[in-house]
Order: C-alpha cells, then sequence, then structure tokens
C-alpha cells in the first residue's frame, strides 16, 4: 500500500533527509520517499502495519522538525 | 517570514550602533550584545534547548547556539551576535528561496483546470473536474483550459497546447477531434463528449508525474545526504579535540585561543548550502524540462542522460512519420501524372493505405463514373479499367503472372508496378517519410558527444538502409521481428563504456521491453498516449526527435550546476576548516563561508530552470 502524505512547512533539506531514513528503518516499510522540494512524503509498506507505520512516522516527524504538521494528500 | 526579517533587521540596527558608539562603561556594553543576540537569534537557542530535552542534539540550532554563546564566554562578543545575526539571514533567503523556487515550478506547471461546464437539458453547470463523468457533455468557451480528456461532437476551434508540449502553433480542431486536458480554446466553442474522468485524463497523469519526478534521487543527492551524515558528527569531534587537546599537551596554548578555533569549526560543521541546492538544481532542471514538454520521471534519469553513449531508435513512428506517401513516379511511355491518374482510378475501391497514399498523392476527385470492371487480387494487386483501357497495379508477382516485363532495379520502399493494356507503363514509390527534423537531432546528437546512433526496424533491409544514410546514423539492424529487438539491443549494450548509459528512442506502442531494457527509456509524442507515458522514463510530448538533444543539453546544464554546487561548497568549507584550525582566519571568515556559500550555492541552483536557450 502507497500513502501519500504532504509535510507543512518542511524548511530543511538535511531534515528531510533525516526524516527520509528515520522511516524507511520503520517495520513493515518498503520504501519511503521524503521530497524536500514538493514537501511530500509517500511511504509504501506492508498493509496491516500501515496505521502503526503511519502513527510513528508522525512522531519522526515531529521530532526531527516540530513546526512541521503532517496532512495526507 | 516578515516577523523574521523585522526581527533581524532591528538586531542588526541595535548591534552595529553598539560597535559604532563604542561604550566605555563595559557592562552596558556587554548587556546591549547580548539585547541584540536575544533580539536576533533568541528562538535559535530555545529551539536548540527544546531539541535537547527530544534527544536530538546535533541539529543546526543545536551547533549555533553552542558556537555563539562559546564566543561570548571567551569575551568574543561581536563575533558572537555576528555569527547569529548571518546564520538567521542565510536561513531566511533559504526559505525565501525555496519558497520561490516551488512556486515558479507550480506556476510552470498550472495546467489544472478549475472547472467544466457540464451540459445539462439546456443549461451550463460550473462543475469539478472531479465529479465529471465519462459521457458527460461539456462546453468550452474560448479562452477556457479543457478540462478533462473528450471527442469534439460541436464545433471546430483552434487550441493551445504549448502548456503540455512546449509547442507554440496552435492545433486546428474539428468535430471528432480529441481534445485533452490542459490545453486551452483559444477561438470557437466546443461542445465535446467526456472520454476519461479527471484522475485519467493527461492533466492529472503529467501533474502527478512532475510532481513525482524528484522522489526518485539521483545518485549526487544520495551522496550528499551520505555526506551530511557523517560530515557534522566529524566536524563537532574535530571541534571539540581542537578545543581540548592542543591547550593541555601544547605548552603556551590558551584556551580561549583554541576555543575561539574550535567555535569556527562548529559554524561550518552545518551541511545545509549542499543538501538544499542539489535536489533544487535538480527541481530546476526537472521544471525546465517541462517547460519544453520533455517529461522526466526522476532526477536519476535526468542524470543518466547526461552519461548517454548510445542512442537507440525505433524507426516508424520515431524517426519517420508513420505514414505512407509517394516517394516517386517513375513513367515508361507516358508521364507522370497520367501514370499517377490511372493508378490512383484503378485502386480507388480500395482501403489498403497503399491505395490511401495514391489516392492522397493524386489529389483530384475521382469519377467513378470511368472505373469498371474492378477485380482485386490480393497479395498481388488490382485491374480494373478505366476510361476503357485496362489497368494492372501491383507488385512484382502481378507482373509476373500477366507475363508484363518490368523495371527490375532495388527500391527503398513498396513499389507498385503498373501497366496499361499489357503495356508496361512505369511505376511508383511508397514509401514512410522521415521526419523533418530527424536528420537535425542525429547530427547534434553527435555535436553533443552521442558516440553511437543505433537504429532498429521491422522494416526490409533496403528502406532501412536508405533512411539510415539519409540521417547519417551509424548503424542499423533491420528486418527485426518485435522479440529481436531485445535480443539485439544485448548486442548494443556490449559495445558501450562501462560508465556510458544507453538510451532507446520509440513511440511506446509496441516496444515497452526494449523501453524498459535500456538505461534510458525515451517515448516520443507522448501527448494522448498513455502507453508512452507508462512505459517511459523520459516522455517526450511531441514528436520531434530533436528534443532528446535538448533533453540531454539540460540534463547536463543541471549536473554541470550540481558538481559546482558540490565541489564549490565543500571546497570552501574545507579551506575554512584548515585555516581555522591554524588560527589564520575568524569566526567573521566562518560565517561568511557557511552563509555566503549557502546563497551563491542556491543562485546557482536556479540557474538550472532557465532552459530557454537550450
Amino acid at each position: 500500500m502507497k500513502k501519500k502524505f504532504v509535510l507543512e512547512g518542511l524548511g530543511c533539506a538535511n531534515c528531510a533527509a533525516k526524516m527520509e531514513k528515520a522511516i524507511n528503518e520503520l517495520d513493515g516499510v518498503k520504501e519511503a520517499t521524503v521530497n524536500f522540494m514538493t514537501q511530500k512524503l509517500v511511504i509504501e509498506g506492508e498493509d496491516e502495519k500501515m496505521p502503526k507505520i503511519v502513527q510513528e512516522a508522525e512522531k519522526i516527524v515531529k521530532k526531527v522538525e516540530s513546526q512541521v504538521v503532517m496532512k495526507k494528500a | 517570514m516578515k516577523k523574521r526579517l523585522w526581527r533581524i533587521i532591528i538586531g542588526a540596527i541595535v548591534f552595529v550602533a553598539v560597535i559604532i558608539i563604542n561604550l566605555d562603561i563595559k557592562w552596558l556594553q556587554v548587556s546591549l550584545y547580548v539585547v541584540s543576540y536575544i533580539i536576533v537569534g533568541g528562538d535559535v537557542v530555545l529551539k536548540a534547548i527544546r531539541n535537547i530535552f527530544k534527544g536530538k542534539v546535533f541539529d543546526e540550532s543545536f551547533l549555533m547556539s553552542i558556537a555563539t554563546i562559546g564566543a561570548f564566554l571567551i569575551g568574543e562578543y561581536p563575533e558572537g551576535v555576528a555569527v547569529m545575526l548571518f546564520y538567521q539571514v542565510g536561513e531566511l533567503f533559504q526559505s525565501y528561496a525555496v519558497d520561490k523556487s516551488r512556486k515558479s515550478i507550480a506556476s510552470l506547471m498550472d495546467i489544472r483546470p478549475d472547472y467544466a461546464n457540464v451540459k445539462k437539458g439546456d443549461e451550463l453547470i460550473k462543475t469539478d473536474p472531479d465529479e465529471v463523468q465519462i459521457g458527460d457533455i461539456i462546453v468550452i468557451k474560448a479562452g477556457e483550459r479543457i478540462p478533462l480528456d473528450a471527442k469534439v461532437i460541436e464545433g471546430s476551434s483552434m487550441i493551445d497546447n504549448s502548456a503540455l508540449t512546449g509547442e507554440s502553433v496552435p492545433l486546428e480542431i474539428a468535430v471528432d477531434s480529441v481534445v485533452l486536458s490542459g490545453c486551452i480554446n483559444i477561438n470557437g466553442v466546443i461542445t465535446a463528449e467526456v472520454t476519461k474522468d479527471y484522475g485519467e485524463s493527461t492533466v492529472s497523469k503529467i501533474l502527478d508525474l512532475v510532481e513525482n519526478a524528484s522522489n526518485k534521487k539521483s545518485k549526487s543527492e544520495q551522496f550528499i545526504t551520505k555526506f551530511a551524515r557523517y560530515y557534522t558528527p566529524i566536524v563537532v569531534v574535530i571541534a571539540a579535540s581542537l578545543a581540548i587537546v592542543p591547550p593541555l599537551l601544547i605548552g603556551g596554548a590558551t584556551f580561549s585561543e583554541w576555543i575561539y578555533r574550535a567555535l569556527a569549526f562548529l559554524v561550518v560543521s552545518c551541511p545545509c548550502a549542499l543538501v538544499i541546492s542539489i535536489p533544487l538544481s535538480f527541481f530546476g532542471g526537472i521544471g525546465g524540462a517541462s517547460r519544453k514538454g520533455i517529461l522526466v520521471k526522476g532526477s536519476n534519469y535526468l542524470e543518466a542522460l547526461a552519461q548517454t553513449e548510445i542512442v537507440v531508435f525505433d524507426k516508424t513512428g520515431t524517426l519517420t512519420k508513420g505514414v505512407f506517401n509517394v516517394q516517386e513516379i517513375i513513367p515508361t511511355g507516358i508521364s507522370k501524372e497520367e501514370l499517377l491518374e490511372l493508378t490512383a482510378y484503378a485502386e480507388n475501391y480500395s482501403n489498403h493505405p497503399i491505395s490511401t497514399s495514391l489516392k492522397r498523392a493524386y489529389g483530384k476527385e475521382i469519377d467513378n463514373g470511368r472505373i469498371s470492371d474492378v477485380e482485386e487480387i490480393s497479395g498481388l494487386g488490382v485491374v480494373a479499367k478505366v476510361d476503357g483501357k485496362k489497368i494492372m497495379a501491383g507488385n512484382i508477382k502481378l507482373m509476373n503472372q500477366m507475363n508484363i516485363p518490368f523495371f527490375k532495379g532495388e527500391l527503398a520502399g513498396t513499389v507498385v508496378h503498373v501497366a496499361v493494356d499489357y503495356i508496361y507503363s512505369g511505376y511508383i514509390v511508397i514509401a514512410d517519410e522521415v521526419k523533418v527534423d530527424s536528420a537535425k537531432a542525429i547530427k547534434e546528437l553527435k555535436a553533443a558527444n552521442i558516440k553511437h546512433t543505433v537504429m532498429l526496424t521491422g522494416d526490409n533491409k533496403i528502406v532501412a538502409s536508405k533512411v539510415a544514410k539519409e540521417l547519417g546514423l551509424d548503424q542499423v539492424y533491420s528486418e527485426l521481428l518485435p522479440s529481436d529487438k531485445v535480443e539485439k539491443m544485448e548486442e548494443i549494450f556490449s559495445q558501450k563504456s562501462t560508465k556510458g548509459k544507453l538510451a532507446f528512442v520509440g513511440d511506446g506502442i509496441n516496444d515497452a521491453p526494449v523501453l524498459a531494457r535500456a538505461d534510458i527509456g525515451i517515448a516520443m509524442g507522448g501527448l494522448g498516449s498513455d502507453a508512452a507515458i507508462e512505459a517511459a522514463d523520459i516522455v517526450i510530448m511531441t514528436d520531434e526527435p530533436s528534443k532528446i538533444v535538448t533533453a540531454i543539453k539540460i540534463s547536463k546544464k543541471t549536473l554541470k550546476i550540481a558538481y559546482q554546487n558540490i565541489a564549490f561548497a565543500i571546497g570552501i568549507k574545507v579551506i575554512v576548516l584548515i585555516l581555522s584550525a591554524l588560527g589564520i582566519t575568524s569566526m567573521w571568515a566562518a560565517i561568511f563561508a557557511d552563509v555566503g556559500v549557502t546563497i551563491i550555492a542556491i543562485l546557482n541552483a536556479f540557474r538550472a530552470l532557465n532552459v530557454r536557450n537550450l
């Protein structure tokens, strides 16, 4: 399953890279990309683990850049 | 962003004022420095503290806070404030630049239709394109954007599809024409039946493609993110040891001197200039390419394109128009016009592509009354009476069967031999025509350092080598079945160097396996062809082969900018690091190196968007 999110307020390219790395290390994630320029996060992961993945991803995003709001695209 | 700007300006004024006035009262001066520091960088320090509680230590606000507070502690007040001030200016510029580039790409891709005029009875209802169904009737007025892919059922007009193709010549449309979403209706009012829902329409597909293009990261971007991951901790560790080790080991070395050098390290420890300028360059390159009607599906493909060594073309529909046309009329004993007229008449009742091209070449109304006794002989040709004369038009086999001696030379194309009343009267050669800019494309490819150009075709050898010679291709493989093409590709692969890339250019129809096998699959004439958009890595919306050259040029320019930024940013940082360690330079230089490099790298990245002259 593929899910897309908008990361509103994503301001630092290095932070985007950090988020991408951390989300890719989550259990059940096949591939995650954070696109700094379009402020988009795409997560491809196992269907049944998806709700948990999204929850964890949101935590990661907040931890790296607290002002970023993660919204469904 | 405005608030931040004001804070920076007020802080800067206070800071400059303190320096100029140069108060004699030490404590007052220091506290004024502290005030300006808090105005300029209070938020950075707060963020750093908050992040520490969240378990995040080595982020840039932390490093900047340490560097500036450290400067204060060793009594270097102006440095402390200045570093924070310039850091903030750099940050502001960065977010402004990114914002600007996001907006300029968004406006470039401003092809999203806002509404559709759906016809319900006699009424026109403005509807969200998302809610329009297949089969609905829509009306597009002059100046409006076509909201969904549709087929014209009433009216005629000119449409401008430059937003999709980069092609500025308007297209004429009439009843039964297919119109694509995203194009603009220039003059007439047209009524059309929707053929695809919004999600499947051309406009959605293109937007989706361009927006997601930078998800596929280029190698240089991956390199930089990896570099950044190690760079910051290493610089911080060196800074720490620089502050502690020399004063302990070297006699006469003071802590304040070495801490100062270490703080300069922290100032340049942030890799942001690098990390931001690479995706920014590629984003610009992809955006610029799409303005030219070239859709690149990923930064990685744009990067690979610059390393292209071999370009393999499919013939029909790619280098040639894929439409049969009369090429040569060689009469014997009668005039050219007569030969064409008689043949067109004889072939009048046939629907074969050959007959169609003959009738098109003749160009005049055909008077059916002059034709009688038509007999089509499958696989051979036609025999018919025109004005009472017996006309035979067909291939070699027909001439042989009728025992008519004919011209036996080698000819490139399909040949129709004609006999009038059993007397050989000449032949007409029909062939696929090469596109106007094919030869130019091959020439420019060679000028752009492409080592080898190859053509694959299912067509016969004579036709293939004629086209190859005309266009100046290096190599040609003919009479290939679709399955042979992949095999030939493997063979061509062995000719390239390990670093070089092989690009295949096709029309996206029937060549999906070859497109997939190539390092870079390029599909031509993507506008309106879902198959092409689906299968390829790079889609050229028009059917001009010369756009491949443009794409390669854009790729090379983008890559050059990205490499310049990498070399420049890393180079300056390393130099400043070395100079700081030796104590030759100051924190001032360090902050200029950091912010200055960021600003220059970003400005440089912006150049990638400009593709007007490519």
